[in-house]
């Protein structure tokens, strides 16, 4: 027979609303007991009661070393009450006190306050920089050489007579990179129009292709060449890596283009694509924001656009005075950032780290 | 005209709406994300459709053109074959389907994977020659850490993996953090552009 020694003690336990939820849920949190702090305890029980002296009822137990149960599916703006046994080998502590609390819901979510204060004001800058462009306002843009070879390699496979290969990232639409690579395409297919010379649009994901394949027939369109527009040319090849990788680099090899465009999300595939590429004797123009694909493309391309580069190009390649704004307003932002770090990193050192908690204490 | 201002207006609400639903936990707000995400999954289908009668033209056309054939004709007859093996025999675990899966396309998937070693070798090679200052700290720099990372640099000395730690930790994080910076912005910066119908170049105009 086994007996359980019994112990009704004060451990610190609080129950809270879960921050920032749409309501319907309670949080737990509780500091282990001194006898079994750092020790495996055999299970943690929560209990539940609508009332402070009504039935309280077992809702979980727990086997776990965190110090943390979200309590959910309850009702909203109704009291709860709680309390904890914790069971470690023969003893069991439990809580002394009965705590309670009401589930809310939360109309806004606070802890992304600071992101949304830095979007308006980013947002603002916007505004600020096109009012300035619109009244005619020239901004200085520093040359990005990668962006400025885009003419010169269009150029190179009108010479060659050979066609352009634009790869547009391996990555979903939802990639940010991606929608960036499909603005800077229609800039491309736009020279490339006006030489005539023949693009080709490989395709991983169906739906970037069939963006890509309208972006590029509009962007004949546009130039006033729609019947230089040939639907064989942006195709969709397989969602697979190294199918992917592989049916590229046969283009490569095959067709030998005289200019290869990696503009977009690349993994682990990056080398492979730039490699093959730069043994076929092309000019190559990469640009990405996978920081870990970076040095590949440095090292196998002949021009690589690093980070928010890629971002910059359409505005770039466009100068629409108007786009080219926006780089400004991402500058002016760059700037307070720069202040924000340099002023946290005194207030930390001063041990004020209330600006800390602002920035990153958010979910 | 409509073509272009239809688009822009759609990506201009939506664009709006999802912007104020990640600042509003409420459980109709979390519902509209849910939808929002089940329409993503629809469009997909329908896009997977154009996609594959894209893939099939576009090695058709090349058959009748006899250029690659032999590529193009292997890509289709793969594609149908693969596509009736598993509506006649299913695809869970042990049909033929799934035993061609994986006798042939992951050790041909593996087999590109692992060329990606050759290629790091020839671009190492290109990438560490001391042609100038920062070539030579690259090299440097590069040394230090494949030496630290593996058991030989414990030999050589206590302090060989700990400054190689360093050089990952320091000035690599500074750096990739100055990229990581510029690129969250520049993200938000596209964003707010399509929303706000700046850039157009998606459209192509």
């Amino acid at each position: 027979m086994k007996f359980l020694l019994y112990i009704l003690m004060v451990f610190n336990f609080k129950v809270y609303d879960t921050p920032y939820d749409a309501g319907g849920s309670l949080t737990i949190n509780w500091e282990w007991p001194e006898q079994v702090r750092g020790k495996k305890t055999d299970s943690v029980v929560i209990y539940r009661s609508e009332s402070y002296e009504g039935k309280f009822e077992r809702i979980k137990a727990l086997r776990t070393i965190l110090n943390v149960y979200k309590d959910n599916g309850l009702k909203n703006n109704k009291e709860y009450f709680y309390k904890i046994k914790i069971f470690y080998q023969d003893t069991v502590f439990e809580s002394e006190k009965i705590i309670s609390a009401i589930p809310k819901v939360q109309y806004f979510h606070f802890g992304r306050l600071n992101i949304m204060i830095g979007i308006f004001l980013f947002v603002g800058f916007i505004i600020f920089f096109v009012t300035r462009a619109k009244k005619g306002i020239s901004l200085f843009l520093r040359k990005i050489p990668g962006l400025d070879a885009v003419e010169e390699a269009v150029g190179r496979s009108t010479e060659m007579g050979r066609p352009i290969l634009y790869i547009p990232g391996l990555s979903t639409i939802s990639d940010v990179a991606t929608i960036a690579s499909l603005n800077i395409l229609s800039q491309v297919v736009k020279k490339a129009a006006e030489y005539e010379t023949p693009i080709i649009v490989p395709n991983r994901n169906p739906v970037v292709y069939t963006i890509a394949r309208e972006v590029v027939k509009e962007s004949y369109t546009t130039i006033g060449r729609p019947d230089l527009f040939d639907p064989d040319s942006v195709f969709y090849v397989t969602d697979s890596q190294f199918g992917y990788a592989s049916a590229v680099c046969g283009i490569m090899v095959r067709d030998k283009p005289a200019t290869n465009f990696f503009l977009g999300m690349f993994w682990a595939e990056s080398l492979i694509l730039a490699e093959t590429g730069a043994t076929t004797g092309a000019i190559q123009i990469a640009g990405t924001d996978a920081v870990t694909q970076l040095p590949f493309f440095i090292t196998a391309c002949d021009y690589t656009l690093i980070g928010e580069e890629l971002y910059a190009a359409s505005a770039y390649l466009s100068r629409e005075p108007i786009l080219v704004s926006t780089i400004r307003a991402q500058d002016a932002m760059k700037a307070i950032i720069w202040v924000v770090i340099a002023l946290g990193g005194i207030l930390g050192i001063f041990g004020k780290a209330w600006i800390l908690n602002f920035l990153f204490g958010g979910g | 005209m409509l073509q272009k201002q239809i688009p822009m207006f759609i990506c201009f609400i939506m664009g709006f709406l999802l912007f104020f639903q990640f600042y509003i936990p409420t459980s109709w707000s979390q519902s509209f994300y849910e939808m929002m995400l089940k329409w993503i999954l629809g469009i997909s289908s329908f896009a997977i459709t154009l996609a594959i009668v894209s893939l099939v033209r576009h090695h058709w056309r090349k058959i009748k053109r006899k250029e690659n054939i032999v590529y193009s004709a292997t890509t289709i007859v793969s594609l149908f074959a693969m596509s009736l093996i598993g509506l006649i025999g299913g695809i869970e675990r042990g049909t033929l389907f799934d035993k061609i899966f994986n006798s042939v396309q992951i050790p041909l998937q593996a087999t590109m994977f692992a060329i990606l070693a050759f290629y790091m070798a020839s671009a190492a090679y290109r990438a560490f020659r001391a042609r100038n200052l920062e070539a030579t700290l690259l090299l440097l720099s590069a040394f230090v850490v494949m030496i630290g990372l593996i058991p030989f640099g414990d030999m050589i000395h206590r302090s060989v993996p700990v400054f190689a730690q360093w050089i990952l930790d320091v000035p690599n994080l500074a750096a990739k953090r100055g990229i990581a910076i510029g690129v969250g912005l520049g993200i938000v910066a596209t964003s707010l552009k399509i929303i706000l119908g700046i850039e157009r170049n998606w459209l192509g105009r």
